[in-house]
């Protein structure tokens, strides 16, 4: 029977980033999730172009909440990137405190927007309108959701001492998730709240 | 007063209408169907022709003789060649394909508007599970008028149709005369059809519509200009097409105001149910329950008191009168 | 050559055995994460979905063999030809292909496992649970009705107020989540875990095919989901996506689907066409003439097939001139199909036919296509299309696309790797029966529709007037379909007679070309007791082939055997660089699953707490999934052979 010889080479073990598997998996729900957007703006574009009146029925919506909240949300992703140098450094303080701020900050915006939603003149029935713009936002919000639960749990898991420098594959990707839901948010807003300005 | 019938009658002799295959677009009788029937005709033998082509192909690749193997019988070879029956296939096939493509745009633009602006149009609005027709006169606004599930035109002209649905998607087609266009409720879509020979063309939805999508048909009668006239003046004036004497008349009359004009109508007689087919002139038509029955007084009768059985889910219910009842407004309705 | 098992001990196969086989039990049975019982699941699940279409096929069969009949009643009929429509392209033609891929695809790569081992449970579990939640439609008689495309407002509540299309928009979103976790799962695989030199170019067209596929699932089933979502909230929250009252588009709807439709059958097409590729060669004893080509045409396919949606709705009333444009895509598209279909004629001409059962369905698979096709490119054109849309020429043509390359590949690659999957060879005589039997059904069944479609018989009618003239096409058209479902039966017959008492089979009976022929027949719950360097596409073929240099090592590579182990290589050159510790059995894809079917029975009786409930028993075992695992950083390699 054959040796069993050792080949002079180590390789690393799961990988991180696009040496492994899960940053590919999360570029792919990514990916979906993009043209479930892009399709949701579409049909929110195609019910603007096809309605016989105006559109947005009572002119656009206002940016009183909307921009600042924008602002909100962006700047929960810089915050969140700039913890996630501390996991690297293995400087716990700058983690946490970055996580947890991510976290309020994320908070915050879906309790803006759920007031935003409570000032609307009209409701998801209303009309096609309504029923797009409670829709789309509210996809996004979900999102949002999904986001502000899965950095809980890191949370959890952070506290718990799960993470290292070299182990952090679960935060790399959740951050590349929030990230993504911002981007989406602005392609969001632009659709819902500028364009209607300029046509 | 007796010349509607005898007059669509006689010149709508089924000459190209009604052939052995009513709805079979490889013959056309009209400008918007005939250059569809000459690409449906050139595509199909092109396609057959490649067919043909193709199945001999893997035949004689398959069957062809080859040189007795030296040693193993199979074994593993990579004989030259192949590549080129990718050049040569695709080199054939991308001209066929390019000539087919002008072609079907020429097409497209020869079928897309009327040749010449339509001086009539109609108005056809589908419904679960019947056609609203109304001819509108854009010279004369008092000179709209309703019929359901017949349209009747004259022969050389061009008529625009203005097609809408009340519920559900439907799609208006009469095939020996053009394509097919849908009926989309919230929208509006212009189409045309023209008829050069006279006859009786057979319609039918072509948008599954629901349950009795399968008998959603209609007429489409297509007579010389001149007598299609006198048949619209007919329809303004309100008059019966067939005499009958006034009792039964009335009879029949109020048969119709008390059971059917919640849901009917019949120009003249101050009914305005909509929710059926507009009735007037119903007796010249060729059908009944859109295109389902032959229009004679005894399906009439049948279908009136068995809907359910003709056309299961027909939102008409199924009215039950007294045979004397029946009798008097199969008359006045076969009158009109 | 002497297979890679051979040269490594018995104790060390052994070991790996030990590693990787299925648990016992009720763990092994919920649990299994091996893709090979996982391809076979989806295999025989899918078959058992294309009887019951085509069940419902024959009863409607019955009703139109005669005009006015009276077997069925209009919704029953309805019911009927709908279920049929989404039992075939979301139950049967998606989950089989989905099946021989995750079957294939380790075995075809020089892996170990696919990329996601629990992702390809929970896809396979997924598929199962909503094809159950869709059939339990007919157990109360409320069975969607609308047609597989289920136009509004046909299908809104105020036409359609029972839970019918509540089944169906439920339905569509339910198996496309497994669509969509059973793509993620093919492209990193393809991408991550393949064998060292198992390059881009030297893959089989199959995965190119199914990645292509996956591809464009990824970006196309959203559509499907977002109208099924509006369209559900429409019918039960009073939104207004697609009602007119409201300034809805019905139109959007539409507009949506076949955004998603129409790369979809591409979708169901492309890794069938795949199968051909890799597997006629075998029955020619040469190589597919073209690789490159073909891989390029399967890729172009995809792409030019998002820019045709249109297509399918030509009667609308949108302007002709954007309708050209589409019409000119839908022409175009056939060129990359011509390419493929000339390059297997080729491989046939200049090869030696091997008169096995597989290369009678590879043969009339090409003649079936190119029908297809050619009533494809006769509805590319607008005009044209403004006759044939709607009619049963169209019926005839998805027919030919959907059987003539859906079907008729499966049928042969399933006689093919029959021997691969159960070690024993089909019935090779009952297996020619069953072709004559179905290829003549088939052709008797389908090639009268273009016929009744040009006379003008319309789609979707539940019965038809004797004057249409169409009788007696439609009487032919139902006595094939039943000679078609006799074949079926033969042909399934076979299959059994092989499986009780059919010769042993080696690991490579047809003396195939590609790596899945060099492990045993069946293969071991590892696969590759040694991970193969791979050299060129026909790893079997190295020595008999003059113009191939370079060898591929079959013998000796990399052992991989400190727990369940595979390689992971870089995307295009496929070297080297991670060693990917996969999971084992595990109940959560199975408690995943079944967590949404609650979800989802919830949203379908609108009981919001239960959904709430479900939504958290779905994060729970998430978090139980995703938790992170102490690994070492790095491994040495070791080599064996």
């Amino acid at each position: 029977m054959a040796e069993i010889r050792t080949l002079d080479e180590t390789l690393p073990v799961q990988g991180t980033g696009r040496v492994g598997t899960a940053w590919w998996g999360m570029v792919c729900l990514i990916a979906t999730e993009a043209l479930l957007f892009a399709f949701f703006i579409f049909a929110f574009l195609y019910l603007g172009t096809q309605s016989a009146g105006d559109w947005p029925p009572g002119g656009p919506p206002a940016l009183r909440l909307a921009l600042p909240n924008t602002i909100l949300l962006l700047a929960s992703s810089v915050v969140l990137q700039w913890g996630l140098g501390g996991v690297e450094s293995r400087r716990r303080g700058r983690w946490l405190g970055g996580l947890i701020a991510t976290i309020v900050m994320g908070t915050a915006f879906v309790a803006v927007q759920a007031l935003e939603w409570s000032n609307k003149p009209f409701g998801m029935g209303s009309n096609a309108y309504g029923s797009a713009y409670f829709s789309l936002t509210g996809l996004h919000m979900a999102h949002v959701a999904a986001g502000l639960i899965a950095l809980t749990v890191i949370l959890v898991w952070s506290l718990l001492g799960r993470f290292s420098p070299e182990r952090h594959e679960h935060v790399s990707l959740a951050a590349l998730y929030w990230h993504f839901v911002d981007v989406v948010w602005l392609t969001v807003f632009t659709t819902v709240y500028l364009v209607p300005r300029f046509t | 007063m007796r010349k509607g019938a005898p007059l669509l009658c006689a010149a709508a002799l089924p000459l190209g209408g009604c052939a052995s295959r009513p709805l079979d677009y490889l013959e056309g009788y009209s400008q918007a169907s005939r250059p569809l029937v000459a690409l449906a005709w050139g595509f199909s033998l092109i396609s057959l022709a490649v067919c043909l082509i193709i199945a001999a192909l893997v035949t004689a690749a398959l069957m062809r003789r080859r040189s007795p193997e030296e040693g193993e019988a199979l074994a593993v070879r990579r004989d030259g060649g192949g590549m080129r029956w990718i050049y040569v296939g695709v080199g054939v096939s991308v001209p066929v394909l390019l000539a087919m493509t002008v072609w079907s745009i020429a097409t497209v633009r020869a079928v897309a508007a009327p040749p010449r602006k339509p001086r009539l149009t109609v108005e056809v609005t589908g419904a679960q599970w019947f056609w609203d027709v109304t001819y509108a006169d854009p010279e004369i606004p008092a000179g709209r008028f309703g019929s359901a599930n017949e349209i009747v035109i004259p022969t050389h002209e061009p008529v625009r149709l203005v097609l809408r649905s009340r519920d559900v998607i439907h799609s208006f087609w009469v095939p020996k005369l053009g394509g097919k266009m849908d009926m989309i409720p919230g929208q509006t879509n212009i189409h045309w059809i023209e008829a050069d020979t006279p006859g009786v063309y057979r319609g039918q939805c072509a948008e599954f519509c629901g349950l009795q999508h399968a008998r959603m048909a209609f007429t489409v009668t297509a007579v010389p200009l001149d007598v299609w006239q006198r048949w619209r003046r007919l329809q303004l004036s309100g008059a019966l097409r067939r005499p009958l004497d006034s009792a039964a008349a009335a009879t029949g009359q109020n048969v119709f105001l008390q059971r059917c004009a919640a849901c009917h109508s019949v120009r003249g007689t101050g009914s305005g149910g909509n929710l059926g087919p507009d009735l007037s002139g119903l007796g010249a038509r060729p059908t009944l329950a859109a295109g389902t029955l032959p229009n004679t007084p005894a399906n009439l009768a049948y279908w009136i008191g068995h809907t359910q059985d003709v056309k299961p889910g027909s939102r008409m219910p199924e009215v039950q009168l007294r045979a004397d009842e029946q009798a008097a407004l199969v008359a006045y309705l076969e009158a009109l | 050559m002497a297979t890679a098992a051979e040269r490594v001990s018995s104790s060390e196969r052994e070991k790996l055995e030990a590693i990787w086989e299925t648990a016992p039990g009720l763990l092994g049975t919920l649990g299994t994460v091996d893709h090979k019982v996982i391809g076979i699941r989806y295999i025989v699940t899918a078959f058992v979905f294309l009887l019951m279409g085509g069940v419902e096929a024959l009863v409607m069969r019955v009703q139109l063999a005669q005009p006015n009949m009276h077997v069925l009643s209009p919704e029953q009929y309805n019911q009927l030809f709908s279920m049929h429509g989404v039992t075939m392209i979301f139950l049967y033609a998606l989950p089989v292909l989905s099946g021989f891929s995750n079957y294939l695809w380790p075995l075809m790569l020089g892996s170990r496992d696919m990329a996601f081992p629990r992702l390809n449970a929970l896809s396979y579990w997924i598929f199962l649970f909503s094809g159950l939640f869709i059939y339990a439609s007919f157990a109360i008689g409320a069975a969607p009705n609308d047609g597989w495309f289920n136009y509004v407002p046909y299908a809104s509540a105020e036409y359609n107020p029972g839970p019918n299309i509540d089944f169906y928009a439920l339905g569509i979103i339910f198996v496309g989540i497994s669509t969509t976790v059973g793509s993620a799962n093919f492209v990193v695989t393809l991408l991550r875990t393949r064998a060292p030199g198992m390059s881009v170019n030297r893959l089989p067209i199959i995965v190119w095919g199914t990645m292509t596929g996956s591809v464009a699932n990824l970006l196309a089933v959203p559509a499907v989901t977002l109208a099924c979502a509006m369209l559900w909230l429409d019918r039960n929250y009073g939104t207004q996506f697609f009602d007119v009252k409201g300034g809805g588009q019905p139109l959007l709807w539409q507009h949506l689907f076949w955004n998603f439709g129409h790369p979809w059958v591409y979708v169901l097409v492309l890794p069938a066409m795949g199968i051909v590729s890799d597997a006629l060669p075998t029955f020619c004893r040469r190589p597919l003439v073209g690789y490159t080509p073909v891989a390029i045409a399967t890729v172009t396919t995809m792409v030019v097939g998002f820019g045709v949606w249109v297509h399918h709705m030509f009667a609308t009333g949108i302007p002709v001139l954007a309708l050209s444009f589409f019409s000119a895509a839908s022409f175009i598209i056939a060129i990359p199909s011509a390419i493929a279909v000339f390059a297997w004629i080729a491989t046939i001409w200049t090869g030696r036919p091997v008169w096995k059962v597989p290369l009678l369905y590879f043969a009339g698979f090409i003649v079936v296509f190119v029908i297809g096709g050619v009533s494809g490119v006769m509805t590319a054109s607008v005009s044209l299309d403004w006759q044939l849309t709607d009619t049963y020429f169209v019926a005839a043509h998805l027919h030919y696309v959907l059987l003539g390359i859906n079907v008729f590949p499966v049928l042969g690659g399933l006689h093919y790797w029959f021997p691969k999957m159960t070690g024993r060879m089909p019935d090779e005589r009952l297996g020619r029966i069953g072709f004559w039997i179905i290829f003549v059904g088939f052709n008797l069944a389908f090639f009268p529709m273009h016929v009744s479609g040009l006379f003008g018989m319309p789609r979707r009618i539940y019965t038809y007037p004797a004057e249409l003239g169409v009788g007696g096409l439609n009487l032919a058209t139902s006595i094939g379909a039943f000679l078609f479902a006799g074949g079926i039966l033969v042909y399934l017959t076979a299959l059994l007679r092989g499986y009780r008492n059919g010769a042993p089979a080696g690991p490579n009976p047809w003396d195939a070309p590609t790596l899945e022929w060099s492990v045993p027949s069946p293969p071991p719950a590892y696969n590759f007791a040694i991970i193969p360097q791979i050299a060129s596409r026909h790893p079997l073929w190295e020595d008999r082939l003059e113009d191939v240099e370079d060898r591929s090592r079959l013998d000796r590579g990399f052992l991989l055997d400190r727990g369940r182990e595979t390689l992971g290589v870089t995307p295009l050159d496929a070297e080297p660089d991670v060693i990917l510790k996969m999971p084992g059995d595990s109940l959560l894809p199975f408690l995943l699953a079944l967590a949404l079917s609650i979800l989802f029975v919830a949203l379908l009786v609108t009981a919001l707490w239960v959904a709430a409930v479900a939504a958290a028993l779905l994060l729970a075992i998430l978090i139980a999934w995703l938790h992170p695992v102490e690994r070492p950083l790095e491994e040495r390699l070791r080599v064996d052979g």
